[in-house]
C-alpha cells in the first residue's frame, strides 16, 4: 500500500495509530500515572483525595498482612514456577515427535488457555472437591486418600496452583514446541555416533538450546504469578482462614469493598517495585546459564 | 463545509430536538433507580410494582437499573465518582451508613415536608434504622430475620422435642448430639462461623464488638471468647456441625433441603427456596440465646442520590415502593422478604401463608433484634475479624488467641 512520503507519510502512520495510542494513553497510561498519585492519598472514591504523604506506605510495610500476602504470594510461585516449567517442557518434548493426531493433542492441551478462569476455576472448585472430586476419586484407585484441598489451609494453594498449570501448561509448551523445533538435528546425530544416551542428549544439547525460552517463560510465569487473581478469587477467595490471600486479592479487596482507593494504589505500586527488582535481578543472572548460540 | 451539508446538519438538528418535545409537552419526569435485591426470582415482582406506580402516578416515569449484588456496589462508587449515579438507588443496611457518612445522600426529612409525603405507614424500628446522626437520610424497602430452621422427621426419629422459644445454646447442643448420633453423614446443626453469626452470638451472651459509646473495640471480651469457644465447640469439640472439610463445598440450603442437618441458623429470605427444595417437614423457631436472646434484623433500604435534579420525584416513588399497601401486598405474595409496614392486614397476609407453620416467629423475633454493628469501615472490620474467626474454626488458634489478635488489628486498622 501506498502512503505517501516524508511529512505526508508520517501523518498517515500517525492516523492510523492513533486508536491505540490514544486508548493505551487514556485507558492505562493515565490511568498508572494518576494511581502513583492516589497511592499518597487518602482518597475512597465517594470524597475529595486528601494528599496524605508516605502514610499508605509506611503502614503497608508495617502490616503483617502485607508480609503474610507476600509469604502466600511467594509459595505459589514456588510450587506454580517449576512445576510449570516441567510440565511444559516435558509436554513441548512428547509434542515434538511424530505420531498420528498429534495436531489434535496440541489442540487439546491448548484449549485451557483459550477457556475463561470463570468458567476453569468453577469446574475445578468440583474437581477438587473433597467428597466427589475427581482428583481425589482417581488417588482413591491408587489408595491414598486425597485431602480436603482447597478447605484445608495447607493443601489450598497446592489445589490452586493445579488448576493454573492446568490453565497454562499449553501456552507454554506452544512455546518450547518453537524452541525444539529451531534446534538443528545435525547436533543429536552426532551425538548419536559418539554414543551418547538419551538422558545426555537433553541435558547437554536440548537443554542449553532451548534456555533462551526457558528464560523467557521463567520471567513472564514469574510476573503472571504475582498477579494471580481469578482463579484465587473464584476458588477460595482468599480462605481458608487466610491461607490463599495473594496480593492481588488484597489490592482488589482494598480498592472495592473498604474503600481504600489510595492505599490500593500505594499496594500497587509496591508490588510493581517488586516486580521489576526481580526481572532485573534475573536479567542479570542469565549470563550464568542462558546459551544464545544455536 | 458546503451550504447542501451545512442545510442537512440544520434539519437532523431540528429533528434531535422535534423527537425530545412530546417528553416535554407532558411534563412527564424519567427518574433513574438502581437495584440488587430483586434479583433474579423477584424481577417480575419489581417491574409489576413499576407498572403500578406509573398508573397512579402518570407524571413519573421509572427507569430500573437492576444489577446482581455482587457487581452493585462497586458499579454504584463508579457511578457516584463519574456524576452519573441513578436519581434514586437501595443500600443495604450495612452500606447506608457508610454512604450517609460521605455525604452521598439527601436528607429526606426537609424534602418529605416539601413533597407532601409522610413516613407514617411505616414500623418504627424499620424506619428509625436509616437515620444518620438524627436525620432520616433513607426509607427502609424490606428487612429480613434470621432463624432457627429445623427439621422435623430428625428431631421425631431422634425421639426429642421440637425447638421452642425458651431454648438457650444448651439446648441446641443436646438435641444436636443426638440428632448426629443418627448417621454417620447426618449433622446436628449448621452454623456459619463467620463475622455476622459473630456479633449476633455475641449480643446472646451480653456481649459486643464496641463498648457503650462506640470509641473502644470490645472484642476480645470475655463473653465474646466464650461466645466464640460455643461455635467453634460445635464443629471441633462435639461436631455435631460438620468441618468444611465433611461440608465439602455444598451450600448449607442444600444440606438441610436433603435431609442431612436437623437445624440450620439463616434467614427468613430461605422461605420461598425451602418450599419447593426441602424433603422434609420443616419448621422454624425463634433463635435461642444464652444469657439473653438476640436476633439478626437485616434490612435494605432506598435512598436520595445528593446529586440528584428530581428528588421530589425520587421521594414519591421510592416511599410508594416501600409503603404503600399496593406495593407491599405485591411484596408478601411474591414472598420477596417483608414490608417495612406498620399495617395490620399486610402483617396478617405474610403470617397466614404457608410454609412454615411458625411464621410468627418473624415478628415474635423483632423483640430481640439485634442491628449490623454499623460503622464507616464496615466491610475492613468484617473482613479483619473474619479472618481470625477463620483461624479459631480451622482450629489454628484458640477463640482466645484469635479475638486477642482480631482486636490489635482493629485498634491498628478502624477509625471509631
Amino acid at each position: 500500500m501506498y502512503i505517501g512520503k516524508g511529512r505526508q507519510r508520517q501523518t498517515t502512520i500517525m492516523a492510523f495509530l492513533a486508536p491505540t495510542v490514544l486508548g493505551f494513553l487514556v485507558f492505562s497510561f493515565i490511568p498508572i500515572l494518576r494511581s502513583l498519585y492516589l497511592s499518597f492519598t487518602s482518597w475512597d472514591i465517594l470524597q475529595p483525595a486528601e494528599w496524605v504523604g508516605l502514610e499508605n506506605y509506611r503502614i503497608l510495610l508495617g502490616s503483617e498482612e502485607f508480609w503474610r500476602v507476600m509469604r502466600n504470594t511467594a509459595e505459589y510461585i514456588v510450587l506454580y514456577v517449576p512445576l510449570m516449567l516441567i510440565m511444559s517442557l516435558g509436554l513441548a518434548s512428547l509434542l515434538n515427535r511424530e505420531f498420528r493426531g498429534v495436531g489434535a493433542y496440541k489442540v487439546l492441551f491448548f484449549l485451557p488457555v483459550l477457556t475463561s478462569w470463570v468458567a476453569g476455576s468453577l469446574i475445578w472448585r468440583w474437581i477438587l472437591n473433597h467428597k466427589y472430586g475427581l482428583v481425589n476419586i482417581l488417588l482413591g484407585y491408587i489408595g491414598i486418600e486425597g485431602p480436603p484441598w482447597l478447605d484445608h489451609r495447607l493443601w489450598a494453594m497446592p489445589g490452586i496452583v493445579l488448576a493454573s498449570v492446568w490453565k497454562d501448561v499449553g501456552f507454554f509448551a506452544l512455546i518450547f514446541l518453537g524452541a525444539l523445533k529451531g534446534i538443528n538435528l545435525e547436533y543429536y546425530e552426532a551425538a548419536e555416533i559418539d554414543g551418547a544416551s538419551r538422558w545426555a542428549k537433553f541435558r547437554y544439547i536440548t537443554l542449553p538450546l532451548v534456555s533462551p525460552t526457558t528464560f523467557f517463560v521463567t520471567i513472564t510465569s514469574i510476573i503472571n504469578s504475582f498477579q494471580v487473581f481469578a482463579q484465587v478469587q473464584i476458588m477460595t477467595n482468599g480462605g481458608p482462614a487466610g491461607a490463599t490471600q495473594v496480593i492481588m486479592e488484597r489490592i482488589y479487596k482494598y480498592a472495592f469493598q473498604f474503600f481504600k482507593m489510595g492505599y490500593a494504589s500505594a499496594l500497587s505500586w509496591v508490588l510493581f517495585a517488586i516486580i521489576l527488582v526481580i526481572t532485573l535481578v534475573q536479567w542479570h543472572l542469565q549470563k550464568r546459564w542462558v546459551f544464545y548460540d544455536g | 463545509m458546503s451550504r447542501r451539508r451545512l442545510s442537512l446538519a440544520v434539519v437532523c438538528a431540528v429533528l434531535v430536538v422535534l423527537c425530545t418535545v412530546p417528553a416535554l409537552g407532558a411534563q412527564k419526569v424519567t427518574i433513574t433507580f438502581g437495584n440488587f435485591s430483586a434479583g433474579s426470582d423477584n424481577e417480575a415482582t419489581l417491574a409489576a410494582m413499576k407498572a403500578a406506580f406509573e398508573k397512579a402516578n402518570p407524571d413519573i416515569e421509572v427507569k430500573l437499573h437492576s444489577t446482581g449484588y455482587g457487581e452493585y456496589f462497586r458499579l454504584l462508587q463508579t457511578q457516584i465518582a463519574g456524576g452519573t449515579a441513578p436519581d434514586c438507588y437501595e443500600l443495604n443496611y450495612e452500606n447506608f451508613v457508610a454512604f450517609a457518612a460521605k455525604n452521598a445522600l439527601v436528607d429526606l426529612g426537609p424534602l418529605a415536608k416539601t413533597t407532601g409525603v409522610s413516613f407514617s405507614g411505616y414500623d418504627a424500628n424499620a424506619l428509625d434504622a436509616f437515620k444518620y446522626n438524627g436525620k432520616q437520610f433513607g426509607v427502609p424497602g424490606s428487612y429480613s430475620v434470621v432463624l432457627l430452621f429445623y427439621n422435623k422427621d430428625l428431631f421425631d426419629q431422634a425421639k426429642i422435642p421440637y425447638p421452642n422459644d425458651d431454648w438457650t445454646w444448651n439446648d441446641v447442643i443436646e438435641a444436636g448430639k443426638k440428632i448426629r448420633a443418627l448417621g454417620d453423614d447426618i449433622f446436628g446443626i449448621y452454623q456459619p462461623v463467620q463475622f455476622w453469626e459473630f456479633y449476633k452470638t455475641i449480643a446472646q451472651n451480653g456481649g459486643s464488638l464496641f463498648n457503650g459509646d462506640q470509641t473502644k473495640f470490645t472484642v476480645n471480651s470475655p463473653e465474646n471468647i466464650e461466645a466464640l469457644q460455643y461455635m467453634v465447640d460445635k464443629v471441633i469439640k462435639h461436631n455435631i456441625q460438620p468441618t468444611e472439610a465433611q461440608k465439602s463445598g455444598q451450600g448449607d440450603w442444600d444440606i438441610f433441603a436433603a435431609g442431612k442437618v436437623g437445624m440450620i441458623v439463616t434467614g427468613n429470605w430461605a422461605f420461598t427456596f425451602m418450599k419447593d427444595a426441602a424433603k422434609c417437614r420443616w419448621d422454624v423457631a425463634v433463635e435461642p440465646g444464652n444469657t439473653q436472646k438476640g436476633c439478626h434484623f437485616f434490612s435494605n433500604g432506598y435512598v436520595i442520590n445528593e446529586s440528584s435534579k428530581k428528588q421530589e420525584a425520587a421521594l414519591r416513588w421510592i416511599t410508594w415502593l416501600s409503603s404503600s399497601q399496593e406495593s407491599s401486598m405485591l411484596r408478601v405474595e411474591a414472598g420477596w422478604e417483608t414490608p417495612p409496614v406498620s399495617d395490620e392486614s399486610v402483617i396478617n397476609a405474610y403470617v397466614a401463608q404457608r410454609p412454615p407453620e411458625n411464621r410468627k416467629a418473624v415478628f415474635d423475633s423483632l423483640k430481640y433484634l439485634v442491628t449490623p454493628p454499623v460503622i464507616e469501615q464496615f466491610n475492613e472490620m468484617a473482613a479483619i475479624v473474619d479472618l481470625q474467626l477463620e483461624k479459631a474454626r480451622e482450629g489454628e488458634k484458640t477463640p482466645q488467641q484469635a479475638l486477642d489478635d482480631a482486636q490489635r488489628e482493629l485498634e491498628q486498622k478502624i477509625k471509631l
